[in-house]
């Protein structure tokens, strides 16, 4: 029987089987990329000191912005909460509630997010624009693996890089956050670090890290497996960098609730 | 030698080759020529084994490029210099770094000193000064940046060129300069040669033997004498456009 080109359009099995295809070659390029990877890292001569030059242009190029938005999250969580208390609780816990609030939420997902926009945009347009070029094909082209040279070096760098600026994010949003506090609150320099006490365990940090270490990947790895990937002129850089931190950005919020129910549910 | 046997390669619905053989042989040049998108480039990139055919065998000095694994085809392509029609230079890194790149022997590649030699001697080889070596790619003008494209690919002694649409978007005062530099490169390194160009005029000029690329298939392939008298109707087609795109650039200046 034929379809009317209506009927075509609006057939649902065509739309589900040309996704699934799709999808399933992004999966299978995704794992060939990845054990890539991994097979790239005896060669440590050729990427070591790229993924050194590498963390230095990640580093301290997103520090002042991870500064800045962790410390603007660490004052209006004070300012909210101070908002909230109204005499019910004692004022001590109003510590516990922003530190807690701030190392296991706000400072890693603040901050991937933050990266995923800034590094995850930078390497897929990098790399996107070297793969239209013809700058991929040409290192190929001497020998040389694309892995080593190229992804390697900034996977590598960002894992390194971004655990760093979470736990600066962490730091500077719970100082922000206790400064704010005290003008909003009127909380006492004993009552708020109490407070932080009495709440933190030692694996809360541990727990910051992991998320750091889990979105570090997710922010270097989908943007290189992307702008790799590229195809398709100007056009196609534009589209892999807005795909890269898009793409980045809701695997960063996949996986902080996956990671809260694994390492903290009960 | 370089062999292409039957090969066939399609991209979804468009036949770019279909059945193609192909020989070069050793310390010659070889000038394939075609309109553009026949091909050209995706033939040249299945020798270096950067596209793989979907029927048919690729040799280069024995191998077959499509059944090599990660190291071995790394090794050989150290054998193959690879020119890229816009340079592929890479714009990070300055044209040191870019010639030094293509130092294939890693001991030779870390020792500076070799590598500065190396890259001065390359310069010196396409006819550029010194002083190029630290410009960014983006400060070259577009012949210059065919040329360093030229050194990087020379840098590690390879066995053989292959030249992607070498003298492109150049005006014909820059293109009869590279064309020269193939010719004496040929002359003076000895390597074994494919040009891929559609201008017929700097093919013949460099060329010991051409071949035309015509519709996914080898349409003709002989020195230059015998393609002239070819009567296959597309070749002619072909030579008398070009013939026809040289007297009017003649006539204009």
């Amino acid at each position: 029987m034929r379809l009317s080109s209506f009927e075509r359009a609006i057939d649902v099995r065509r739309y589900a089987g040309r996704w699934s295809l799709h999808a399933a070659g992004h999966a299978g390029r995704f794992f060939f990329l990845v054990v890539d990877m991994f097979r790239g890292l005896p060669e440590w001569r050729t990427y070591l000191p790229r993924t050194a030059e590498q963390a230095n242009l990640i580093g301290y190029g997103s520090l002042f912005i991870v500064i800045l938005i962790s410390g603007f999250a660490g004052g209006v969580t004070a300012l909210q909460t101070g908002y909230q208390f109204t005499g019910a609780y004692p004022l001590y816990i109003a510590g516990g509630l922003i530190a807690e609030t701030v190392i296991l939420e706000l400072g890693p997902v603040m901050t991937g997010l933050i990266l995923a926009g800034r590094i995850g945009a930078r390497y897929a347009a990098e790399l996107g624009t070297m793969r239209v070029t013809e700058q991929i094909d040409a290192l190929e082209s001497l020998g040389r693996s694309p892995m080593t040279h190229l992804l390697l070096p900034r996977c590598l760098a960002g894992i390194l890089v971004i655990p760093a600026l979470v736990m600066i994010s962490n730091a500077t949003g719970f100082l922000v956050g206790w400064f704010a506090a005290k003008q909003s609150l009127g909380i006492t320099n004993a009552e708020f670090t109490y407070g932080a006490r009495y709440f933190f365990r030692s694996f809360d940090l541990w727990y910051s890290g992991i998320k750091a270490v889990c979105f570090a990947i997710a922010v270097t790895v989908i943007p290189c497996y992307i702008g790799f990937n590229t195809k398709q002129g100007a056009e196609g850089v534009g589209r892999a960098t807005t795909q890269a931190v898009v793409a980045a950005s809701v695997t960063i919020l996949l996986l902080d609730v996956v990671l809260a129910q694994v390492l903290l549910g009960k | 030698m370089i062999e292409l046997k039957h090969v066939s390669k399609r991209f979804l619905e468009n036949v770019v080759l279909d059945d193609v053989s192909l020989e070069v042989r050793r310390g010659e040049t070889l000038a394939l020529l075609g309109p553009s998108g026949v091909g050209k480039s995706v033939l040249l990139k299945h020798i270096i084994g950067l596209i793989r055919p979907d029927s048919g065998e690729v040799i280069v000095d024995g191998l077959n490029v499509a059944q090599l694994g990660r190291k071995e085809l790394s090794q050989l392509r150290t054998r193959i210099g690879y020119v890229f029609q816009n340079g592929a230079l890479f714009d990070s890194m300055d044209v040191f770094e870019n010639i030094r790149l293509g130092i294939t022997d890693e001991t030779s590649y870390r020792d500076l000193k070799f590598s500065y030699h190396r890259v001065q001697e390359c310069l010196k080889l396409v006819n550029l000064q010194p002083e190029v070596a630290k410009k960014m790619p983006a400060e070259l003008s577009g012949g210059m940046r065919k040329r360093v494209g030229i050194a990087r690919a020379i840098a590690g002694k390879p066995t053989y060129l292959l030249y992607d649409e070498p003298t492109s978007g150049l005006d014909p005062v820059n293109s009869d300069v590279i064309d020269g530099l193939i010719e004496r490169l040929q002359q003076e390194l000895g390597v074994t040669s494919v040009v891929v160009s559609h201008d017929v005029r700097g093919s013949f000029k460099v060329a010991d033997r051409i071949a035309l690329l015509w519709q996914a298939k080898i349409r003709a392939a002989g020195t230059a004498e015998e393609i002239v008298a070819s009567n296959d109707p597309a070749v002619q087609q072909f030579l008398e456009r070009d013939l026809e795109m040289t007297m009017l650039q003649g006539g204009k200046s």
